[in-house]
């Protein structure tokens, strides 16, 4: 029989493993996909317009496809949750229906998978109220899936921002808007940002959704009813449909890229919030 | 000399749902005095204090009744505008809060939230407000220095200069040193000896010798109930009800 | 309130203040809490778009997908092997199956891996290993899943093809990809849950007697348990409609995987490989394939929500 104490560090040594391989998952992921689309990456792949379905040329229209969508989600979905918040928190009493109601249909929005917001996107905004494939049915759809996001990362910073902080405002005579804009938002604007940060990741990885609603032309997005197609649409279909792999790969690198300074820039501005109350 | 009545509650009981955590009192306050109250804790002084400025009404389910007059006019009607009601009656609490913005935003906090916006007007408010709470020597010379920064006596102090600065005529202060060291707390006992010429202080404080040293008037509340009310001298030394003189004897609480 | 006011001995009040305190109080009145008023209204107004998202999204997929799900029969459209949307058969059933196989396969490895995960970040890490795995899982939930999709198509199905037969698209492939997608989702949940049992559970344990290991596994997890079922909950739920990684390494063939090489089709990835080109009663198969899906993950969250969530919080998620 092994005693125990040997037992223990075998355990332990299994849970280093474990975790170590998560660790690795993560890496060689990263390297692998680095390595491969190094090379292909360069000025030109990111400032030309592609060609020939993507086989030749760069890949600009799908980045600028990329920032106009989520720009105009954002534009959408940031008052409005960052609302929904300030109203949950700070004016919704604890035990109202409604908030309760309001509260279990954003956690239900929140694990609702992409596709389903695509099929309903496409309904609706697509043959609905007939926006076609366009950047706006595309923005409307996306905004509904950012909205959960931003609303839960807002409330938990709101709800950081200490209760004395109100009662005080309050006790000088400030009204409850007041107290909310100038005493309750600033220390707990850290904490929005990030959810918007996050919302922002969301925004470039998403591809079921984006292709249902607002399809895949390679073309320059000018207005707001053309279609255009994102940086992840883009490599979905190179790699599906087999047109370059090269480009593929150039294409998931700098998408990583992305994800990484997005990932860093939400923690920086969540360290500015733990620092802030 | 005619004592005048800054304050006058009139039957005043407060329920959180089910539980009263006030059985009807009836208390008048004298301008320009320092009124101590005392008691163990969940005796319902704070709530009283809380009454006053009707903060209490920021939690759910607080149903209150009878009357507080200040000067004269009822706290408790329609017409009373609850922001314009805390202009008049400041508020210092336990913790000393400041915002997380530099000290001359703190005191000009409230003003600018009253509508004005003269940086000049601003400027002397913030000096005299300072002044007043005897901090404007240890930070008139970096007044856009973050309040955090501040020791606790001092963010104390800043607190009280931010009430200020809303020129109220009543301030009730909260357990205001239970938080401070035993130096700090000598230097906001003094202060409260200075500000009692223009203002009404209510002051609860779980600090019997405080309450002796600083105030002009006692209550002594227990289980929600105004034991006595009297004269500080004559309630710590010669108190009339019993259970007044066990607590002040340390027989409990 | 009463307003007794007969009762007030005024002392030296002059009746030209008391108007001055009066007429102050009414304009303020009408200037700030009508005000006040207002912005928690539009605030409200502005909460109630979550409730109108849920119920739009629900009215307009059902409207789209139940009358064909009526059409050909809820059973059949259920568990009929047959999907031939061109000649009018519609059945899902070799979908529910794939979707059920590659879901489960990937909870198999990814669960017990996730929780041993969030019990070293908990218990076993030195505080800082623990935080900076923790932000290497945040990354690890931030990379898109056409990525992870593209890499497993480069890397893994290659690598299955070559050492254990088969074309490697499989149900197989899709678990492994899916099961790295869900880990976040696991660790995270069960870690907060993990890191919210009270110290004194744990120091009452060890005091005990009890080693560190039998403290986790007799006290700590036991009471973390319902967070820990959530956080599994959530990353079945995650698993069941997760589109893009699945469509590109499963193979996507309309029939019953006999074994985890065989190829298969999810239920999201038969809406999205064929939704470009579907119309009529194609296209209401895929939204009433939207339904099934969406009722899944709907049943799911309420689990989550209403039972095991119920007055507790277990953080961002």
């Amino acid at each position: 029989m092994v005693p125990t104490k040997d037992k223990e560090k075998i355990l332990t040594a299994i849970f280093w493993l474990l975790a170590l391989i998560i660790v690795g998952i993560l890496f060689s992921l990263i390297a692998y996909i680095a390595v491969r689309g190094l090379p292909g990456l360069s000025m030109d792949f990111i400032l030309q317009a592609p060609s020939r379905a993507g086989k030749e040329g760069g890949i600009s229209t799908t980045i600028l496809g990329t920032l106009y969508l989520t720009a105009v989600a954002l534009f959408l979905a940031v008052p409005l949750g960052v609302a929904a918040a300030i109203y949950l928190e700070e004016y919704a009493r604890p035990d109202s229906k409604f908030a309760w109601l309001v509260n279990l249909t954003a956690e239900t929005l929140a694990g609702i998978p992409s596709i389903i917001f695509g099929l309903f996107g496409f309904v609706f905004f697509v043959i609905f109220l007939g926006l076609g494939w366009s950047i706006i049915s595309g923005a409307l759809t996306l905004a509904f899936m950012v909205l959960p996001t931003i609303t839960r990362t807002a409330q938990e910073a709101i709800l950081s921002v200490p209760r004395e902080y109100r009662e005080n405002s309050l006790a000088l005579g400030a009204g409850k808007w007041q107290t909310v804009c100038r005493v309750v938002i600033p220390p707990a604007l850290p904490g929005i940002i990030t959810g918007i940060i996050l919302s922002i990741g969301r925004a470039v990885g998403e591809t079921a959704a984006i292709i249902l609603t607002a399809g895949s032309s390679l073309n320059m997005p000018l207005s707001l009813s053309d279609s255009t197609r994102t940086m992840s649409v883009h490599l979905y279909l190179l790699a599906m449909e087999g047109v370059s792999m090269e480009r593929a790969f150039s294409t998931a690198f700098l998408i990583i890229i992305l994800i990484i300074i997005i990932n860093y820039l939400a923690n920086l501005s969540l360290k500015r919030l733990a620092v802030n109350n | 000399m005619n004592p005048k009545i800054k304050i006058k509650t009139s039957d005043i009981s407060v329920f959180y749902k089910d539980f009263q955590a006030l059985h009807g009192i009836n208390m008048d306050i004298q301008e320009h005095k320092v009124t101590a109250l005392i008691g163990p804790s969940g005796c319902g002084k704070s709530t009283f204090l809380r009454s006053i400025n009707r903060l209490n009404e920021l939690i759910a389910g607080t149903v209150i009744r009878g009357q507080i007059y200040i000067d004269a006019s009822p706290v408790y009607c329609k017409e009373m505008d609850v922001v314009a009601l805390r202009k008049q009656v400041g508020m210092v609490f336990q913790k000393p809060s400041v915002f997380p913005m530099s000290i001359y935003e703190n005191v000009a906090y409230g003003p600018r939230i009253h509508g004005i916006k003269n940086r000049e007007q601003l400027d002397e408010i913030v000096e005299n407000s300072l002044k007043a709470a005897n901090l404007w020597g240890e930070v008139g010379e970096r007044l856009n220095a973050p309040a955090a920064g501040l020791s606790g006596g001092q963010q104390q102090r800043l607190v009280i200069a931010r009430v200020l600065a809303v020129e109220p005529q009543v301030i009730l202060m909260d357990e205001p040193a239970s938080a401070l060291d035993p130096i700090s707390t000598a230097r906001l006992e003094e202060l409260i000896g200075e500000l009692k010429k223009n203002y009404t202080i209510v002051i609860v404080t779980h600090n019997m010798q405080q309450a002796a040293r600083i105030s002009d008037y006692t209550g002594f509340f227990l289980n929600g109930e105004l034991v006595e009310f009297s004269a500080t001298n004559e309630l710590f030394v010669n108190p009339r009800d019993q259970r007044t003189e066990d607590y002040i004897t340390g027989r409990f609480g | 309130m009463n307003n007794r006011t007969q009762e007030i001995t005024v002392g030296t009040m002059d009746a030209a203040k008391l108007l001055a305190i009066r007429s102050f109080t009414r304009k303020n009145s009408t200037l700030g809490f009508n005000r006040d008023k207002l912005v928690e209204t539009i605030l409200m107004l502005n909460a109630a778009i979550f409730i109108l998202a849920i119920a739009a999204i629900s009215l307009f997929i059902l409207i789209r997908g139940l009358p064909l799900i009526f059409k050909v029969g809820i059973t059949d459209f259920l568990l009929q092997l047959e999907w031939n949307p061109t000649a009018g058969s519609f059945g899902i059933g070799t979908m529910l199956a794939g979707t059920l196989a590659v879901t489960l396969t990937a909870l198999l490895w990814a669960v017990p891996m996730g929780l041993a995960t969030s019990i070293f970040m908990v218990e076993l890490a030195p505080p800082r290993i623990g935080t900076l795995m923790g932000s290497l899982v945040e990354l690890l939930a931030g990379i898109p899943s056409v990525v992870y999709g593209f890499f497993g198509l480069i890397v893994i199905i290659p690598f299955i093809r070559n050492y254990l037969g088969g074309s490697g698209l499989s149900v197989l492939a899709g678990a492994i990809v899916l099961g790295v997608m869900i880990l976040p989702t696991i660790i995270n949940i069960s870690r907060d849950a993990i890191a919210a049992v009270p110290l004194d559970y744990k120091v009452g344990s060890l005091a005990l007697g009890a080693s560190h290991y039998q403290s986790i596994r007799r006290v700590i997890l036991p009471a973390a348990r319902s967070g820990i079922i959530t956080a599994i909950i959530l990353g079945m739920g995650r698993a069941i409609g997760e589109t893009m990684a699945v469509v590109m390494v499963t193979g996507n063939s309309t029939i019953i995987p006999h074994s985890i090489l065989s190829p298969t089709r999810t239920m999201t990835s038969n809406i999205v490989l064929e939704m470009g080109y579907a119309s009529g009663d194609h296209q209401a198969a895929l939204f009433a394939t939207g339904v099934v899906l969406f009722i899944f993950i709907v049943i799911l969250n309420l689990v989550v929500n209403l039972t095991l969530k119920a007055g507790k919080n277990y953080g961002a998620n």
